[in-house]
């Protein structure tokens, strides 16, 4: 019943009933102000109560009041069948096998009449039909482990993963791409990067910006370019993969413990932070930035340790910060806090009463910057020097949320503090390191003279 | 099929139009003066070939909200295109670029539209849908672009009858192309998301005369609001053509309503001739069933050849492919429009769905032409089994393009024998039209799912409806009833000063022939002197038709004072000169007579006139000519 009315309600569900009209319907709808043919489509959740939408022969769609309403003619029924064409993925067995594990995310997407936005659909051969490109890299299977949008991601979905890449890489799989809704990602790739060790092949995440209903999404290339990584690269490490200029160009690979999405809608969101991505991936080659990475392997040896503590907050300092912020965490039994403090790493003294009684019932408390770039440097002032007195550790240059990923990770292994403190400042994947190249800070100001002339050169 | 063949322009009469079954209907885009762009906060209306950076995009087909590929979306994705836009980033953000998602409507874009709406008689969505309308050729960087049908259902009166209004929709307007050459497009952002309105008339008119008529009162009936915006490229015109059992063929973009009548005649003539070719093809026995067309690769057969284009394609290592069309002898060079023959139709498909850009992009053993040699197009002919019946048609590229070519070719061939394939052309500057893209269907609507839909209040029409300039048909009417000056009626109609004047008469009783030629000759002759006469505001007329209601102007005076309101930027009643008193005329009248005495007159006869016009250029604003006349002509 609710799918024959699908989304409407108040008025406009009585009207319809009242005529009898279901969604898909084919009608000639009579209003005191004028007569529309159409097809009466599902309404979004989120409309209001007052309006039938229907789809004009044209293909547009406009909203008649309910209200208005004299008489609904049925003329027939429409019914969309919104299907990517399926065609069986090709197989060559002189092609590296990929398997691409799905979570959610835009890189294949439908309409969904509930909310008005898109959700997720893929398989083989859906990707085959809509980017048929992919099999000139690699023999193709896909498996739906989620369908949530990034944002819902949690402990559940990152552990289901981790094990997931396990299994496969067990099983013998060349390469594995993994399909990601792009607000989180990096927060997947750390914890990945962590309860992944030592794999053997690529893992590569992907998404999209612009969902792959659209004629210019960065969808099929995003995927040619993780599926072509997977398949070929000898970068055996946790990676995303997205666009590096917003122009359909290149992608780039960027390590999963140093990355990071910058623009809340740009296609070149992500970006290496404090040091450069790992390679360039085109549809033609992977041109590797740099040589310390891990190499591929023939052997099967992974070591999976899905190990996660959920009691762990991130604090986002801001100055007026009050201790009782602190304090609720205390009292919810949190068992760490990663601070991101400012400039060097810093927060207000009326905090250091909170603090100290944190660190004396055992909490961890690990500082990061959120400045983003640069290093935690606690020496510097009387205030880290007073933090670190009360327990705070310093936690290099790990970004935030990697910091938040691993002391989630750290802490589900152990609760002794040193051993936490041993896990957290031992560089696993390039989540710190030793030092920050002088390119690894390049945030170029526009207007000057000279980065004008470097944007007019370069397709950006 | 009706005996009918085509003659010139010149003498083709309404009964021909009528024995052809001549139909056309307009689909007009108007830009609408708004400071900002649809979508996004930009300026609208800058235009600049400047730019500052690229961005490089590539198009693929999506699914439509009923699950099917558009035609045209699949044929843009055959041609497989770079394309480039260039970005000026004082005119274009990174919505445009399609990195930002959309900002809410702009809603004095919204309410200028819906005011035309009102215009056309149409009755209004109580919501409204924005869709993506696909277009993969590139002209927008999402692929798509943002519409929305906002009035449906209008009509305006012509001739003795009506032309219907069957919908508009408000659009973000598209990119402007800089060059399309091989696999590259280059475009130029300035006028994207510009806010335009389409409407969209019935196919109501019978010749091309009737089009272009119809095409000039939608034209000024949205004028009429004066918030449209004027000038080159801000109206332009996709004129739909019919003729019986043809096909609606739509030509795209004409840029001037003069252009419409040689553009649908054309259009029509080609149409018919295409029909006609169908049932020369049906009389050879071939139809789409019995159709046969095969290829062969001959770069090895023509590898001696010294025809240029074959020679330098041999050179470069290209393809060299021929088609061979069985039956089809003697028909690329059948006519469709004047001067253009059939082999231009296919040589079109080539060219946008080949990217075989550079012309000539085929040759056929139909042309008599100088290309092969005819013991060369023999031993051709031989190699791939032709007969003397066949055409054989050359094509040459790369191998991926000359393979997408041989398809094209055997495709439009085919499409002969059943009839005029849906397309969209593009006006040529002779009049005939060329080959743009396949005509798109609702399989290329989407909606959109950034945007929430928009309800449209009946509070908000009332208030559109308030502020609505008279329908200018019936303003038109009472124009022609008051007299006034006929030269003036139209562009009264659509001046921004029609309200004012209705005002001037209503309310300051003030003559209606010298409203019309105040407000609309004055600012002719003020620019013809190079005054900025987009300085006169209604206001401004307003407190000038006061004064001279007080008796503080002459009629001449008028015009004085429109002159230097538009230098003072205001009009000021300091600005007037003293009210000249009988006496103190009188005294003008003996200075000037001192200073005439002083002057060799060539016509002492015309003394008095002299002395009339010497005293008229010091008191025009304050006196009327016909008192002082009186003073000069009755004193002795």
């Amino acid at each position: 019943m609710a799918e024959d009315y699908k989304g409407y309600r108040g008025k406009a569900l009585s009207t319809l009933k009242n005529f009898g009209a279901q969604v898909w319907s084919d009608v000639e709808i009579e209003t005191t102000k004028g007569n529309y043919k159409g097809i009466i489509l599902p309404r979004s959740e989120t409309a209001d109560q007052f309006h039938i939408v229907i789809k004009m022969p044209i293909g547009y769609n406009i909203g008649v009041a309910a209200e208005n309403v004299t008489d609904i003619k049925i003329r027939g029924r429409k019914e969309a069948h919104y299907k990517i064409p399926e065609k069986d993925f090709p197989r060559d067995p002189s092609k590296p096998n990929v398997k691409l594990l799905g979570t959610g995310g835009t890189i294949a997407s439908r309409l969904d009449y509930r909310t008005g936005a898109v959700i997720p659909a893929f398989s083989p051969g859906e990707l085959y039909g809509s980017v048929p490109e992919l099999a000139t890299f690699c023999n193709l299977d896909t498996e739906k482990l989620y369908g949530v949008f990034s944002e819902n991601m949690g402990p559940e979905q990152w552990v289901g993963t981790a094990e997931a890449i396990g299994r496969e890489i067990e099983k013998g799989i060349d390469g594995i791409v993994i399909g990601h809704g792009t607000d989180t990602m990096h927060h997947t790739a750390a914890i990945l990067s962590f309860m992944v060790q030592d794999s053997p092949i690529p893992i590569v995440m992907v998404g999209s910006q612009r969902s792959s209903d659209r004629p210019s999404s960065d969808a099929a290339l995003n995927l040619m370019h993780s599926v072509k990584t997977a398949a070929d690269s000898d970068i055996a490490e946790v990676m995303v993969c997205m666009f590096g200029p917003t122009s359909d160009y290149y992608g780039l690979l960027h390590r999963g413990t140093r990355v990071r999405k910058m623009h809340s809608s740009y296609r070149s969101t992500f970006r290496t932070i404090g040091d450069i991505p790992i390679a360039k991936v085109s549809r033609e080659e992977i041109t590797p930035l740099r040589q310390d990475y891990k190499r591929r392997r023939k052997d099967r040896n992974v070591t999976i340790n899905t190990a996660f503590e959920e009691k762990v907050s991130i604090v986002y300092y801001y100055p007026n910060m009050m201790p009782d912020i602190i304090d609720s965490l205390i009292d919810n039994d949190y068992k760490g806090i990663v601070i991101a403090g400012t400039g060097l790493g810093h927060v207000n003294k009326p905090l250091y009463p909170s603090l100290k009684r944190a660190h004396e019932k055992g909490i961890a408390i690990y500082m990061t910057v959120q400045t983003l770039w640069g290093f935690v440097q606690m020496y510097v002032y009387d205030t880290g020097r007073d933090m670190m007195e009360l327990g705070v550790i310093p936690a290099a240059n790990m970004l935030p949320e990697v910091a938040y990923m691993k002391l989630c990770w750290a802490l589900g292994q152990s609760n002794d503090p040193q051993k936490v403190k041993e896990i957290m400042l031992t560089p696993i994947a390039g989540e710190i390191t030793e030092r920050e190249p002088s390119n690894g800070y390049l945030i170029y100001q526009g207007g000057l003279p000279e980065v004008e002339e470097f944007i007019a050169k370069y397709v950006k | 099929m009706k005996d009918f063949l085509f003659k010139p322009f010149e003498e083709m009469t309404e009964k021909d139009y009528e024995t052809i079954g001549f139909k056309s209907g307009l689909e007009i885009h108007q830009q609408l003066l708004t400071d900002k762009k649809l979508f996004c906060r930009c300026p609208a209306g800058r235009y600049s070939t400047k730019y500052h950076a690229e961005i490089l995009r590539h198009m693929r087909p999506t699914l439509s909200e009923l699950g099917e590929y558009d035609g045209t979306a699949l044929m843009e994705f055959k041609t497989k295109k770079d394309i480039i836009y260039r970005i000026n980033r004082d005119t274009v953000c990174t919505y445009e670029m399609d990195d930002t998602p959309p900002f809410l409507i702009n809603d004095d874009a919204l309410d200028i539209a819906l005011q035309c709406g009102l215009l056309f008689d149409c009755s209004i969505v109580d919501e409204l849908h924005i869709a993506r309308k696909q277009y993969l050729d590139g002209s927008i960087p999402t692929g798509f672009q943002r519409t929305a049908i906002f009035a449906l259902d209008g009509k305006i009166p012509y001739k003795n009858r009506t032309i219907d209004i069957v919908q508009m929709s408000i659009e973000e307007d598209s990119c402007r192309e800089v060059s399309d050459q091989g696999h590259t497009r280059v475009y130029v952002t300035d006028r994207l998301g510009m806010p335009l309105i389409e409407t969209v008339t019935g196919p109501n008119m019978r010749t091309p005369f009737e089009v272009a008529e119809v095409a000039e009162i939608c034209a000024n009936i949205v004028r009429s609001t004066n918030k449209v915006r004027r000038g080159t490229g801000s109206a332009r015109e996709d004129v739909n053509v019919s003729v019986e059992g043809g096909t609606r063929i739509e030509i795209k973009g004409v840029p001037k309503i003069n252009r419409i009548p040689l553009l649908t005649y054309y259009e029509a003539m080609r149409q018919w001739n295409l029909l006609r070719l169908r049932e020369e093809l049906h009389k050879r026995g071939i139809t789409k069933d019995t159709f046969q067309a095969s290829s062969e690769d001959i770069t090895k057969i023509v590898k001696k050849a010294h025809y240029l284009p074959v020679r330098n394609a041999i050179e470069q290592g290209l393809k060299i492919k021929c088609v061979v069309l069985k039956g089809f002898a003697g028909l690329l060079n059948w006519q469709t429009q004047t001067d253009t023959y059939f082999s231009k139709e296919i040589s079109d498909r080539v060219r946008v769905i080949a990217c075989l850009t550079t012309i000539p992009n085929i040759i056929h053993s139909d042309s008599r032409g100088d290309n092969l040699l005819s013991a060369e197009w023999q031993n051709i002919k031989r190699s791939v089994n032709g007969t003397d019946s066949d055409t054989l048609v050359i094509v040459w590229g790369n191998e991926q393009d000359t393979d997408m070519a041989v398809k094209e070719i055997i495709i439009r061939a085919k499409e002969a024998t059943i009839g005029v394939p849906s397309e969209t052309r593009q006006a040529l500057r002779d009049g005939t039209n060329g080959f743009e893209r396949i005509l798109p269907g609702a399989d290329r609507m989407y909606p959109d799912t950034d945007l929430p839909p928009t309800r449209i209040t009946d509070e908000r029409i009332n208030k559109l409806k308030e502020d609505l300039p008279e329908k200018i048909w019936i303003s038109n009417e009472w124009y022609i009833k008051l007299g006034i000056p006929e030269d003036t009626i139209n562009d009264l109609a659509i001046s921004k000063f029609n309200k004012l004047f209705k005002f001037l008469l209503s309310e300051l009783k003030i003559d209606p022939t010298l409203a019309a030629v105040v407000l609309i000759q004055f600012p002719k002759r003020l620019e013809k002197m190079k005054f900025d006469t987009s300085l006169i505001t209604v206001e401004m007329m307003k407190e000038i038709f006061r004064a001279y209601k007080d008796g503080l102007l002459t009629r001449d005076g008028i015009f004085i004072a429109m002159q230097k309101s538009i230098t003072k930027g205001k009009f000021y009643s300091e600005l007037l000169p003293k009210p000249v008193t009988s006496k103190e005329l009188e005294v003008i009248i003996s200075k000037s007579e001192e200073e005439i005495s002083a002057m060799r007159l060539f016509d002492p006869d015309k003394r008095k006139e002299i002395l009339l016009g010497h005293t008229m250029n010091k008191v025009r604003m304050t006196v009327e000519g016909q008192i002082v006349k009186e003073k000069i002509f009755n004193k002795s």
